[in-house]
């Protein structure tokens, strides 16, 4: 009985480490398989210049534009909302009735797929308010998408703020209003910002909701009301409809590039500079 | 502590976000119902559920064969993913020296942040003809669909799972070591029973994940609307549907693609109400 206890014991640690090694490991291989074919399409200007013939030649200068406009409008709005209602729910509330509605209905929110957000969104902003597919449908859409992450480690990082901070701000007569801005946001700034960079994150990758919102034209937007295709888009439409491997390649490279840049390096920077 | 107007203010101000930001839930189950409901009336809602044929142009609307496919698809990704998931969080929990984990969550991150048209396009240029070459049949398949969700739910799975391990009071473990057991052992019959309903949760997570997923099985499953008779056969989703023919629908067609999208809704919250709940009663305990 003991002996085999033991070696079920070492299965199990085999089993496990396995699993872990694999994890790295289809990551490692799946980032490296895009990354080996993409880099060498990523130039100046691969960058710079517009997509001529449907994106089979030139660059993707309009879908990296299209990308920072719409990411930009998305976290402008959800950024206010998603703070504000973290503060709300940490700093005004006890636990009762109203946070319990909130909490539910964020962490409802968060679990709803993105292509739900994105029929959403066409009805809602392309339809109904007449905005048509454009880079404001678009990151109105994101936002609402977005708006979950923000206020969870939003909430999770005001609440880590010591109780001790705001009783110190009390007893030297500051009010409320006060300690919140001038006591609990600084010292919440750090979590704060590591939230909105992973709503970044998430915006810069999302496909479905944007197709049906921002729509998917090739030409430069010059304003929020024109259409547009962010880089997520641009790779999708090359991939499927074969128009260009190699250009959907570099696109899916810079995409990668990006979202380990903001990981990685914002939230290093964050670390450093924010308290 | 005083408070002043402009702490009234404050707080007005605080509690209008606040209900804006929840509005968005009630907003977007409004405008999906009226959008999608209609259709479903005409059909009447069993055919529309049962029905065995999607035929947009002759106003057939079943989406039999795709609940069915939403349904293989996810049971494969749960079947292949799980197991791995929950080995690399009580690896990441008990075993991963600490070099090893430092570098594991950042790893974790980036891979729950890659776009899912990536993921998708892997899957087409790499496992789908691994797939035909190997096993038969199209490549374009719900194996090769699973396979891609099981990669994309492995950071739900793990960050969820690892979360509830470490939560655990330190005398659990101490306890079970203090009586004879061996670490495995602790793990086995302590540790993983004790985070049970954090790991239930994890999955529940990880299946709506799946369910929800849709640009990247756009390109590795098909699309077939037709009942698969093998895991190697193409399927179309509740999802895929959606998102392959909104671009071009219109009138009754696009009704009743917000009207699939009442049926993933329904299926979603259900899914996240189940494990809110889970994950509440833990807290209460």
């Amino acid at each position: 009985m003991k002996l085999s206890t033991r070696s079920g014991e070492r299965i199990a640690k085999i089993l496990i480490w396995t699993a872990a090694v694999f994890v790295l490991a289809v990551l490692l291989f799946i980032i490296i398989y895009i990354l080996a074919r993409g880099i060498p399409v990523i130039s100046w200007s691969f960058l710079t210049e517009m997509p001529r013939s449907m994106g089979r030649e030139g660059g993707i200068a309009s879908a990296v534009v299209g990308t920072l406009l719409v990411t930009t409008v998305a976290i402008l709005i959800a950024a206010p909302f998603g703070i504000g209602t973290a503060f709300y729910l940490a700093e005004y509330t006890k636990e009762g009735v109203i946070t319990r509605i909130i909490r539910f209905c964020a962490e409802s929110l968060a679990g709803i797929p993105s292509i739900v957000y994105g029929l959403f969104g066409f009805i809602f902003f392309v339809i109904y308010l007449n905005l048509g597919w454009s880079v404001l449908s678009g990151g109105l859409t994101l936002a609402f998408m977005i708006l979950p992450t923000i206020i969870r480690t939003s909430e999770e990082a005001i609440l880590a703020v010591p109780k001790i901070y705001r009783e110190v701000s009390f007893s030297l007569s500051a009010t409320k209003t006060q300690t919140i801005f001038k006591v609990v946001l600084p010292s919440a700034l750090r979590g704060i910002a590591n939230g909105i960079i992973l709503g970044l994150g998430r915006c810069i990758a999302e496909t479905a909701a944007v197709m049906l919102t921002a729509g998917s034209a090739l030409r430069m937007a010059f304003s929020l009301f024109d259409s547009t295709r962010t880089m997520a888009v641009h790779f999708y439409i090359l991939a499927v409809e074969g128009i260009s491997m190699e250009n959907a390649y570099g696109t899916a490279a810079l995409l990668i590039i990006l979202i380990f840049l903001i990981n990685v390096v914002f939230n290093a920077l964050v670390n450093r500079f924010v308290r | 502590m005083k408070k002043t107007f402009k702490d009234k203010l404050s707080e007005r101000i605080f509690l209008a976000l606040a209900l804006s930001s929840i509005s968005a839930l009630a907003l977007i189950t409004v405008f999906i119902i009226i959008q999608g409901a209609p259709i479903i009336g005409s059909v009447g809602i069993f055919n529309f559920i049962f029905g065995m044929t999607w035929a947009p142009s002759q106003g057939e609307f079943g989406i039999f064969p795709m609940i069915v496919g939403t349904l293989a698809v996810t049971l494969g990704a749960m079947v292949l993913g799980v197991p791995i998931g929950i080995c690399s969080a009580v690896f990441l929990a008990e075993f991963a020296p600490v070099p090893v984990r430092n570098m594991f969550r950042p790893a974790i991150q980036l891979l729950a942040g890659i776009p899912s048209v990536v993921y998708g396009f892997w899957g087409l240029i790499f496992i789908v003809p691994l797939i035909r070459d190997y096993l038969g049949g199209p490549g374009l398949s719900i194996l090769a669909g699973s396979i891609v969700l099981a990669i994309m739910i492995l950071p739900t799975v793990i960050s969820i799972t690892e979360v509830s391990i470490i939560a655990l009071p330190r005398t659990y473990k101490e306890g079970a070591l203090a009586l004879g057991m061996s670490h495995w052992q602790a793990i086995y019959s302590v540790q993983l029973p004790a985070a049970k309903s954090g790991i239930v949760a994890a999955v529940i997570l990880g299946t709506g994940r799946a369910i929800g997923e849709t640009m990247a099985v756009i390109m590795v499953l098909g699309n077939a609307p037709a009942l698969p008779r093998s895991i190697l056969d193409p399927v179309r989703t509740l999802t895929t549907n959606i998102g392959i023919e909104m671009g071009y629908a219109t009138g009754d067609h696009r009704q009743a693609l917000f009207a699939t999208g009442i049926v993933l809704f329904i299926l979603i919250m259900t899914l996240n109400i189940t494990a809110q709940y889970i994950t509440r009663k833990k807290k209460q305990k």
